[in-house]
């Protein structure tokens, strides 16, 4: 690549965020990964570094529209506007909905789905400029299959799969293409939670028999971001070790 | 220097791909300059970088013609 590009992806300090900003990295992009925390924002600076990457880790807080303004300003300021934006921060807060509170629900839609429209908005002025660019949202099975406990999850990551091809409509003649990545059960520190029980039992509905790897969905992001991917849009692509065939 | 109202023109002319002689002032971007809903935000972006400004929303969702974009300049930069 001759001018390097610069790559958002929140929620890189950990786990699958982490390795599609390695990966990134190593694709030759100028990669900013965002944490919750000014910790975890220097975790991701030291890994960026290591890599040899001009990059850095940023704190952003993707709930909050003045935590997005901000870091958005900060990173065209610093290192020019994103032209990838890999969609990843999420959290869960797991209940069944007769049990789940009303901040349970509120929180989880506001981090998961409501930042979709605050930090994919920031950076459309400079894709739709450039007349390039790539968003990448990372949903997950659970917004297909449904999962007990995960009304709240389910409906942020099936609502990013219908904001990505509606967005990828919008942006189509600007050559900003807009897909959705869908892991199933991927070997993080959400899954290492888990009991031995659950587990076995997650595996067992597993055609290939195991977890998947971060750097397995690292590569399929990747190759979203990359020249050739450019005529896949609006597609959510499954990749779960066959436990969902669409 | 030329005159705001050439310079809008000139840029509704790149933005929306038409010959500049097309831009008739009283021209709206949609109905006579085949712009679609993209176009006209890009459209106020590339007059907020030339006459460096910054153009609320909700006034640039009323610029809707070559008038109203000259019109809108001199009333705020003049």
């Amino acid at each position: 690549m001759s001018e390097q590009k610069v790559a958002l992806v929140t929620g890189a300090s950990r786990g699958i965020g982490r390795a599609i900003a390695e990966k990134l990295a190593a694709d030759g992009f100028t990669v900013v990964g965002t944490a919750t925390s000014e910790s975890g924002a220097e975790a991701i600076s030291a890994y960026l570094q290591a890599a040899g990457n001009a990059g850095c880790g940023m704190a952003l807080d993707v709930a909050s529209d003045d935590s997005v303004d901000v870091v958005l300003k900060s990173i065209a300021e610093q290192f020019g506007a994103p032209l990838v934006l890999v969609n990843n921060a999420g959290i869960t807060r797991d209940n069944i909905l007769m049990r789940m509170k009303a901040d349970e629900w509120s929180d989880v839609i506001n981090t998961n789905l409501n930042a979709l429209y605050r930090v994919s908005k920031a950076c459309l002025r400079g894709m739709t400029k450039a007349r390039w660019g790539r968003i990448v949202n990372i949903t997950s099975v659970v917004g297909s299959m449904g999962n007990i406990g995960q009304s709240n999850y389910a409906a942020t990551k099936a609502g990013a799969e219908g904001f990505s091809r509606a967005l990828a409509r919008e942006l189509g003649s600007r050559s900003v293409t807009v897909n959705s990545v869908a892991p199933g059960f991927i070997d993080t520190d959400m899954t290492r939670e888990l009991s031995d029980a659950q587990r076995d039992l997650m595996l067992g509905q597993i055609p290939l028999g195991r977890l998947g790897q971060p750097e397995e969905i690292a590569a399929l992001v990747a190759f979203l971001c990359s020249d050739v991917a450019g005529y896949i849009t609006g597609e959510t692509l499954h990749i779960n070790g066959g436990m969902y065939m669409a | 220097m030329s005159s705001i109202e050439e310079r809008v023109k000139k840029i509704v002319a790149e933005q929306l791909g038409v010959k500049e002689e097309e831009v008739q002032t009283e021209a709206s971007f949609v109905e006579d300059l085949g712009a679609d809903s993209l176009d006209t935000v890009e459209l106020v972006m590339a007059l907020e970088e030339e006459f460096e400004t910054e153009i609320p929303d909700e006034e640039a969702e009323k610029i809707t013609t070559v008038k109203l974009a000259i019109d809108y300049i001199n009333d705020n930069l003049a």
